[in-house]
């Protein structure tokens, strides 16, 4: 259908035009790229009405928002909601269980996968390499909901089966869900049972792009594996490890909203109440909708200064960067 | 001599590196599968069996009935019907937003093409945040809708820039030479020439959005409140994070024969081993198609890992 149409103007141009060859090449030069703007403009479109248009009404952070007044017409009450978030005597705990998380989910989910990815790439047999990949690969495609509902059952102190085990095993039982100490762990250690293995893919293809004659040579050379892991592979697959280390530091405030809140309960509120989880309780469940959206402003700002800062840092040491 | 005897050496210490290489990939293979594999036979156990912790490796009281009583609650074939209905329709819409808006931004001569580039990855970093796209959403009246999971999450900028960077390098340029010298239109390049030959990146785009869809939660649970349009994952959350008993609904159906009734109530343990069978009924299709999926994604991770 669309390309019909498209035709048409085209061929009706052509005819008229024959005289001036000149003028119809520049012109048909701007209608085609007027017909590569058509194909952008669904995305354009939806971008603009499901993003920007959402982004003007971040406005409503620096006013007191009323349903009947909308969002233009609601009056302005300037830092009201930021200087309430910032001397809310809570906020320090939200802030702080937010980084923590974060902070650990980075030092132990950045770099597993990647020395998972070098030992996986020293793997002989092909065949087994294939099958642990594929395994690893798995927990990907499962539902963050699905993730944590086995957490939940796998834990529990009753029914659980690690606590069969443990028990098995002559052990006590422990109960990991009720005492927050356990929150962490478990939030951080389900996040790399799901990633591990799909977070080292992009590792594994950077490091099938070494040339196997330098490794060759330096095998000649009478380089141990290790070696040659230490100053070969790691070396080239250390813009990657850049790239993909700034990117993590852009979301360093964004701790993953759908697994936290899925996590909580009320005896682990105190270490699980991070700030996109309050921005729902408070927004949503509250309704007191310009506060959420001045919490959730201030959450987006450190988050894209983060990535400003770390993208300048990485490019200075090692001139790699995304922005 | 000497010679000999280092290579001796050298082997030997390759050998031990192997072993411990071998161990240890073992353990992340048996820690990667063991969750899975324990899911799958707890649903298949005697639930009383399941709760007493005499499952560990191997089912106990081999049974079909968690998955029977699954069967049963008609909340599972709802989310079901409703989440194939998000994912088919979903997926469709991100696709005719995603790849001719990939393929325009692939062309270097298209005028604006940075500013235009910028418009779209400045929405990966900045966002107006969960209540501003709520009170968007409201404006469109576009809450509690059958539509809301279709149009909401219609474009990833990040599947778009993969989709981009294959329309670049993997299409030939000649091509696209040839059709402008035989006059071809910018949408005649497009439909005959790109389109044909996008099989693969569609293939990957397509299964990437399908699984988001597939698993996505967050936004039936800002969006939505009627339990009838519901996704199978906020099903699923009900049952495994908050706990409610699938066959409680029996229970306050008036139409239920008083042995349901009986069964519904007699077992304690029968919710427990519902769990595992739900999470697997759910889980199914994705597991299902896995094997044959996996090498697409793995090929889409690695063309959106090329850098410009």
């Amino acid at each position: 259908m669309k390309k019909k149409k498209s035709e048409l103007p085209d061929v009706s141009w052509k005819g008229e035009s024959t005289s001036m060859p000149a003028l119809k090449k520049k012109g048909r030069k701007a209608l085609n790229m007027w017909q590569l703007y058509v194909l952008l403009l669904p995305a354009l479109v939806y971008l603009i009405i499901f993003s920007y248009v959402p982004m003007y009404g971040i406005q409503v952070a620096f006013k007191d928002y009323r349903v009947s007044l909308g969002i233009t017409g609601s009056e302005w009450v300037g830092l009201k909601h930021f200087i309430r978030f910032l001397t809310f005597p809570d906020f320090w705990m939200i802030l702080g269980n937010t980084l923590r998380l974060s902070f650990k989910e980075l030092i132990w989910g950045f770099p597993l996968p990647v020395v998972f990815a070098l030992l996986l790439n020293e793997l002989t047999n092909k065949r087994f390499k294939k099958t642990v990949q594929m395994i690893t690969y798995m927990p990907h495609f499962i539902s963050t909901i699905t993730v944590c509902g086995m957490v939940l059952l796998f834990f529990d102190r009753q029914y659980g089966v690690v606590n069969a085990i443990i028990s098995l095993l002559g052990g006590e039982r422990v109960a990991w869900l009720a005492n927050p100490d356990y929150f962490d762990a478990l939030y951080v250690g389900s996040g790399i049972w799901q990633g591990l293995g799909w977070s080292a893919i992009i590792y594994l293809s950077a490091l099938s792009g070494i040339s196997t004659e330098m490794i060759e040579a330096a095998k000649i050379d009478g380089a141990s594996r290790l070696r040659i892991i230490w100053h070969i592979n790691i070396p080239t697959i250390l813009p990657t490890i850049a790239i993909m280390f700034i990117l993590r530091c852009g979301s360093i405030l964004s701790v993953g909203f759908e697994k936290v809140f899925a996590l909580q309960n009320d005896l682990n509120l105190p270490v699980s109440n991070v700030i996109s989880t309050y921005t729902y309780q408070i927004g949503l469940g509250a309704g007191q909708f310009s506060y959420a959206t001045a919490i959730g402003l201030f959450n987006t700002v450190v988050n894209v200064s983060l990535l400003v800062v770390v993208n300048f840092i990485s490019k200075k040491l090692t001139d790699t960067g995304i922005l | 001599m000497k010679k000999a005897k280092t290579r001796i050496h050298r082997s030997k210490s390759n050998l031990t590196f192997d072993i411990v290489n071998v161990a240890i990939m073992l353990l992340v293979f048996l820690i990667m599968l063991y969750p899975i594999w324990f899911v799958i036979i707890a649903s298949v156990s005697e639930p009383s069996s399941v709760a007493q912790g005499k499952v560990i490796l191997w089912p106990d009281g081999f049974t079909w009935y968690s998955y029977i009583n699954v069967f049963k609650a008609r909340r599972i074939w709802i989310g079901y019907r409703n989440t194939i209905f998000y994912t088919l329709a979903g997926t469709l819409l991100n696709l005719v937003l995603t790849i001719p808006a990939a393929y325009a931004l692939s062309k270097k001569q298209l005028p604006g093409r940075k500013c235009l580039s910028m418009i779209f990855v400045f929405t990966m970093y900045f966002s107006g945040g969960m209540i501003p796209a709520y009170i968007n959403m409201k404006n469109l009246n576009l809450l509690d809708s059958p539509l809301t999971l279709v149009i909401v999450g219609g474009l990833s900028v990040y599947n778009m820039i993969i989709c981009r960077t294959y329309f670049q390098n993997s299409i030939p340029n000649d091509l696209y030479e040839a059709a402008t010298i035989d006059g071809a239109s910018q949408f005649r390049m497009f439909f005959k020439i790109a389109l044909p030959l996008s099989g693969p990146i569609t293939a990957v785009i397509a299964l990437y959005y399908a699984v988001g869809r597939w698993n996505e939660y967050y936004n039936a649970l800002i969006y939505l409140n009627d339990t009838n349009l519901m996704p199978l994952q906020m099903v699923l959350r009900d049952v495994l994070i908050n706990g409610q008993r699938l066959l409680d609904e029996l229970l306050s159906d008036p139409n239920s024969t008083l042995e349901e009734l009986a069964e519904a109530s007699r077992n304690v343990y029968m919710a427990e081993g519902m769990k595992y069978a739900v999470i697997f009924v759910s889980a199914l299709p994705m597991l299902l198609i896995y094997p044959f999926i996996q090498k697409h994604f793995v090929k889409g991770v690695m063309i959106g890992s090329v850098k410009e």
